[in-house]
């Protein structure tokens, strides 16, 4: 049945660990908060594997198991990847010119109001 | 394998290595949003693959592509109006909702996956050992998740909630972890072992989080990430799949650095955290050293306003209580006018201000601060001397210079050296405690002036007054 081998499975483990712990390290504090939501969204990759369970399936708890994380990795996926590209693009070197910033400012800032999340 | 299997699977090679540039390319605010940029598309590819795969397989039913397409359409549809609509200081609660889902989603793999299989002779070790982790791993995670973003928004309380018996039933779940493991592993077809695997590792992950206060969730949210990953890449030791075990990993490495920076930020271990217990809010009375009350010294916001016309080098010390305030925007306002006056001004940003990872860094970002001011810890330290103002707007225990000295609740806990600077004006409706229930050094230092407002109104207040004398 499995056509991966176990010990290959565990050497892809092991080296990806140190590659996250590599890659991972030499990011900035100040970034943090987007990396962990971009790590995050990494993770979303499991709605592969749920993708994979929905081919599958052919019972009906079989079904309900599938579409429940169909729905949960794709939230996971396109959340994790918009909210990152969000906060991303309010990383700036120089503050954004001063005459058409306070219109936006304004807008944002009632947007931010209606969502009262 | 067959020719399509073969291509698809060099196509998730392909993927796994963008996300890993994706992530290297995060090491800059400059190129960080490229990175994202190619990281979702390679993850974009890698999903298309899959539907090519599991096309060219054929064995999927209709009401299986049904399935898969509505519980896609629908979390897509949940994950890009929560991504859009939600407030940069809610960020902590919607990074551990999409933790609790990836966490979710990766137990409901290996649920499905044990479920399928017919035969369960032929479900070896290979495959039961990784599921029940999984399982375990991811079931936590969700639950775990729920309840730490419930905390941060306010739903469940913040304050440390335990129960006669907590700390007992905290030993006991994890022990039946590895029975059910076990039991799992021997017996692969038990709907028992299975499903009581499910149910302990669902309450566990509740009665594990109750017990940690509200300020410790930035460890926390970093230790449900690593988890997130790990639930993920046992998930892809139980399908076959590379991808799945690089990209669980990958995460798994990065929530586990973030949890340790983090501890030790707070100079505290990750298992005293998530022991829990600790700060239980805001209220706590301290023992202080001598018994009388220390005199603070008072000031308008026309003394700050002159202070602040008059520097040369200013730096900002933002802590929680300044998005908690919403203040940030009137803080980049204050910033925006001293700077095109000509002052230097600069922020310093504690790692554990905010309520997750480099939080603090984002609000500012957002409130138009250019990342060029934003100043790690370690950086910003040898500057304050040569600050003439440190200004101080909702942070505490982070400033406190008791940290240095032995004995007390926040020793050895590193600090923004805020008492180097040559005036320091803290920002503060009253004379309340920090989270760790101490009193503040800083506050009774003679160089200090307490302006005693909210943060929001503060600000804006002296924003105004400097205006009128830089005019």
């Amino acid at each position: 049945m499995n056509n991966l081998d176990l010990l290959t499975a565990i050497t892809v483990f092991v080296l990806s660990v140190l590659v996250g712990i590599e890659v991972i390290s030499k990011v900035p504090a100040t970034l943090h908060t987007p990396l962990m939501s971009g790590s995050n969204s990494v993770h979303g990759i499991v709605v592969i594997g749920a993708m994979l369970i929905a081919a599958e399936s052919h019972t009906w708890l079989g079904y309900v198991l599938a579409f429940a994380a169909m729905a949960f990795g794709a939230m996971n996926v396109v959340g994790g990847y918009v909210v990152t590209d969000r906060m991303l693009e309010m990383f700036k070197a120089k503050p954004p010119p001063e005459k058409n910033q306070s219109p936006e400012k304004n807008q944002s800032a009632e947007k931010n109001q209606k969502a009262g999340v | 394998m067959d020719t399509v299997s073969h291509a698809v699977h060099y196509i998730f090679l392909a993927a796994a290595a963008c996300f890993v540039m994706g992530l290297h390319l995060m090491n800059h605010p400059r190129t960080a949003r490229r990175g994202n940029t190619l990281s979702a598309g390679a993850m974009a590819v890698a999903i298309a693959a899959t539907a090519w795969l599991i096309l060219g397989e054929n064995v999927i039913s209709t009401t299986g592509w049904l399935v898969l397409t509505s519980g896609g359409v629908l979390g897509a549809a949940l994950g890009l109006w929560a991504a859009r609509e939600i407030r940069m200081t809610a960020m902590p609660q919607l990074v551990s909702l999409f933790n609790a889902v990836g966490g979710g989603a990766a137990a409901l793999i290996a649920v499905g996956d044990l479920l399928q299989t017919g035969h369960p002779a032929a479900l070896g070790a290979r495959v039961s050992l990784p599921g029940a982790l999984d399982i375990v791993i991811g079931a936590v995670t969700f639950s775990g998740s729920l309840i730490a973003a419930g905390k941060l928004q306010g739903v469940v309380s913040g304050a440390p909630v335990v129960f006669p018996g907590a700390r007992l039933l905290n030993v006991l779940l994890p022990a039946s972890f590895v029975v059910g493991t076990v039991w799992l592993v021997l017996a692969p077809d038990s709907r028992v072992a299975l499903y009581g695997l499910v149910a302990v590792a669902l309450l566990f992950g509740v009665t594990m989080v109750l017990p940690i206060g509200g300020a410790d969730m930035p460890v926390v949210i970093s230790l449900l990430n690593a988890f997130t990953g790990s639930a993920v890449a046992m998930a892809g030791f139980v399908l076959d799949e590379t991808a799945l075990i690089i990209a669980g990993m990958l995460v798994s490495a990065s929530g586990g650095i973030l949890t340790k920076l983090m501890a030790d930020a707070m100079n505290r271990s990750i298992a005293n955290i998530v022991i829990g217990g600790f700060g239980t809010g805001d209220s706590t009375p301290a023992a202080t050293g001598s018994g009388a009350p220390a005199q603070v010294r008072s000031i308008s916001a026309d003394d700050v306003a002159i202070q602040l016309a008059y520097a040369s080098k200013v730096i900002f010390v933002p802590g929680y209580g300044l998005a908690a305030a919403q203040a940030q925007h009137e803080l980049g306002d204050l910033a925006k006018v001293l700077t095109d006056h000509g002052i230097d001004v600069s922020y310093a940003v504690h790692p554990v201000a905010g309520r997750m990872p480099g939080h603090m860094n984002v609000l500012l970002a957002e409130a138009n601060v250019p990342y060029t001011q934003l100043k790690e810890m370690d950086d910003v330290n040898p500057e304050f001397p040569q600050a003439d103002v440190a200004l101080v707007i909702g942070a505490n225990d982070v400033t406190n210079p008791i940290a240095r000295r032995p004995g007390n609740a926040i020793s050895g806990m590193p600090i923004l050296d805020v008492d180097q600077a040559k005036s320091v004006i803290v920002i503060k409706r009253s004379m309340g405690h920090g989270y760790a229930g101490v009193d503040n050094e800083l506050y009774t230092d003679p160089k200090t002036g307490m302006f005693f407002a909210d943060a929001k109104k503060g600000l804006s207040e002296l924003k105004a007054a400097v205006g009128e004398f830089v005019g």
